[in-house]
């Protein structure tokens, strides 16, 4: 069974949705590409799940396009669409067996009782729950839902698949294994898939690209690991992982903290204030008389060192009070010279790790 | 003994036996009985409104006027064709006003409970309205409204649709019509209830794996709904079967149900036992038939899990 022939590239234009004077979506513009895993990723109101309900066909859109491989769907109803979902809540059919409810697409489709029986059974091996098509619903527990919610979302080949959170209701180390299964699943049938969450981990585990949203805008669209390393927004590196954000001035030509010169492997921006983006674990300890060529060194003093096993957190503050925070690993070496909370310490962060976003208001 | 005393340490308790088994036992038997105590008043007023009443009912329908015991007063159901007439009206009323009942609430309580909640909960003050009024009084103003000059009937005239008056009321017609109003919103509301908690993202699903609005209404919604239906088809049903105030009136003494006959025989006739008997029979026939539905629906539910 596979997908990747017929999966379709979906192109949204300019698409604009109001809830009464409310602006949830603002001339949204994105690109799915053929066969991508892409991800909307942002808080709550930040307009994904409406984006994502507008591409169902579940929510009529003010205004905008969305071609599915050159043909425009925005006017046709969800049932013509061929577009699988998975819900949050699962929605499976409470009155179903786990075998309708995942024949129930082929039967709306007028597929025939043996080849529907051999492409359920197909399904069911897929998702891994082979020999439970007579259970009911209410008898599985949540993982096995969701499986089931995603084998109904794939068995009759949609073109593209929609997944809503879909794993939002599982505990952390199912959701984590999950996660993995459902990129597997991904790469195997190779369906066009756009993917809603407002957890950026899972975005990045499982995502080509992610699209980061805030207030209806969709703020930068990227591979995770360029969205990790360069983000071009302060909410974007507030966002993804963990970030503090030190203000800092760009004046002839050079970036400024206080009166000391800040490097950057980027070019320099215009003049005006900025916020240098610090990574937890791009800052380490650096000891006195150590060569800093290429490093931004910040003077601090520890507050506290708080021990989680696999690393450690430091936290210090710079002379003018702003929190900085250190992540390392409990390595041996690394241990034996962790200074004390109240000691001055310099913290190191290589130019090249030295980001640069725009102040926002 | 409290069972803080009697509580064993480990190094006490008498080799093989589990530690403390007996006075958990102990435990949960007094918390049982505790339970117990405090489900007794209403244990007590059951049986003394419910239970009590229904066995004396029973204990009298056993004699005849003269007081000796006889089963004279069942046999007269089957002798008296008045009887079995009066029988065979109340079921056919009873099974027209729950058929009326389903097809004027159904859609209603789906309108409903499609509707924004604000709009849903204005609309269901007007579902409820009628039930601050007494019956007598809705009875009557369906008399004037249905009547041979009543509203409909004047109307209907003036308007040149009709040139003799239809006979709306004091007959079966006015019998059906004015308890399917009375009747609609004990099957509306549990209805509407069920309603409400059909998952819409299961009707969102339906239309996302390709089943149009009908198809996911016949093959989705319907079904979900049915357990709601269900309760409000055997409510209605039963409260047909029991209805005075409504037939007596708007039946015009041409309709004869089972609860006016019972009025009929015991203050009319002062004949308690007989009375006792027709009462005995509809609630033995009523038990019957939601045994039989419940054993329908049973059926019918198993059906649905898997689909066939």
């Amino acid at each position: 069974m596979s997908i990747a022939p017929s999966a379709l590239p979906i192109s949204m234009r300019r698409i604009e949705k109001r809830f009464g004077s409310m602006a949830v979506l603002r001339d949204l513009n994105l690109d799915v590409e053929a066969g991508e895993f892409l991800t909307l990723l942002g808080p709550s109101g930040s307009g994904k799940t409406t984006l994502l309900m507008i591409l169902a066909g579940f929510v009529r859109a003010n205004a905008g396009s969305i071609k599915v491989g050159g043909d425009e769907i925005i006017t046709t109803p969800p049932h013509r669409r061929n577009i699988g979902m998975v819900f949050q809540n699962y929605a499976l059919f409470p009155h179903m067996n786990v075998f309708h409810n995942i024949a129930f697409p082929l039967k709306q489709r007028g597929v025939g009782a043996a080849e529907t029986a051999e492409r359920v059974g197909k399904a069911l091996e897929l998702v891994k729950l082979h020999g439970l098509g007579e259970r009911r619903v209410d008898q599985l527990s949540g993982g096995q839902r969701q499986r089931v919610a995603l084998a109904r979302a794939i068995v009759f080949e949609p073109r593209i698949v929609l997944m809503d959170e879909p794993l939002s209701a599982l505990d952390k180390g199912l959701r984590e294994h999950m996660q993995i299964e459902l990129r597997a699943l991904h790469r195997r049938l190779g369906m066009t898939t756009v993917y809603v969450t407002h957890d950026q981990r899972e975005a990045i585990t499982m995502s080509d690209r992610i699209a980061v949203m805030n207030g209806g805008r969709i703020e930068q669209l990227d591979r995770p690991e360029t969205l990790y390393a360069a983000p071009k927004t302060q909410f974007v590196a507030g966002f993804i992982g963990e970030s503090n954000f030190i203000p800092v001035e760009s004046r002839n030509g050079s970036v400024w903290y206080g009166d000391r010169r800040i490097q950057t492997g980027a070019p320099t921006p215009p003049a005006g204030q900025h916020l240098m983006v610090v990574r937890p674990e791009k800052l380490r300890l650096v000891m006195a008389g150590e060569a800093s060529t290429g490093i931004n060194v910040l003077d601090a003093t520890v507050g506290d060192i708080i021990y989680q096993g696999d690393s450690f957190v430091c936290y210090a503050s710079l002379s003018d009070g702003r929190q900085l925070t250190l992540r390392d690993y409990c390595r041996s070496d690394v241990l034996a010279r962790l200074p004390a909370p109240g000691q001055p310490i310099m913290l190191g962060l290589d130019a090249k790790d030295t980001i640069l976003v725009a102040a926002e208001g | 003994m409290s069972v803080q005393s009697a509580l064993l340490n480990e190094a006490a308790g008498p080799a093989g036996q589990h530690l403390n088994a007996q006075v958990l036992r102990a435990d949960a038997r007094r918390e049982q009985l505790r339970l117990m105590v405090l489900l007794a008043p209403s244990l007590f007023l059951v049986c003394a409104i419910i239970i009590v009443p229904i066995g004396w009912l029973f204990w009298l329908s056993l004699f005849d006027e003269s007081g000796a015991l006889s089963a004279a007063n069942y046999a007269r159901f089957f002798e008296q064709a008045s009887y079995i007439r009066t029988f065979v009206t109340t079921f056919k009323v009873a099974f027209i006003v729950t058929g009326a009942c389903v097809l004027l609430g159904y859609p209603l309580a789906y309108m409903l409970s499609q509707l924004p909640r604000r709009a849903a909960s204005i609309c269901l003050i007007f579902v409820i309205l009628p039930f601050w009024t007494s019956v007598l009084v809705r009875t009557y103003a369906w008399l004037v409204i249905l009547q041979r000059k009543g509203l409909i009937n004047s109307w209907l005239i003036d308007l040149g649709v009709i040139s003799q008056p239809l006979s709306l009321a004091n007959n079966f017609s006015g019998v059906v019509i004015g308890m399917t109003h009375i009747l609609l919103p004990f099957l509306v509301l549990p209805l509407y209830a069920s309603m409400k908690t059909i998952d819409t993202d299961c009707l969102r699903a339906g239309m996302n794996l390709g089943a149009g609005p009908a198809a996911t209404f016949r093959q989705i919604f319907f079904p979900l709904s049915l357990p709601g239906l269900a309760s409000g088809v055997v409510i209605v049903f039963v409260l047909c079967l029991g209805f005075f105030v409504t037939p007596a009136l708007m039946g015009g003494g041409k309709v004869v149900m089972w609860a006016m006959r019972m009025e009929q025989t015991t203050s009319l006739y002062s004949n308690w036992g007989a009375g006792a008997a027709l009462g005995v029979v509809l609630l033995v026939v009523t038990l019957a038939l939601l045994g039989l539905f419940q054993w329908l629906l049973g059926a019918r539910a198993t059906g649905v899990w898997s689909s066939r």
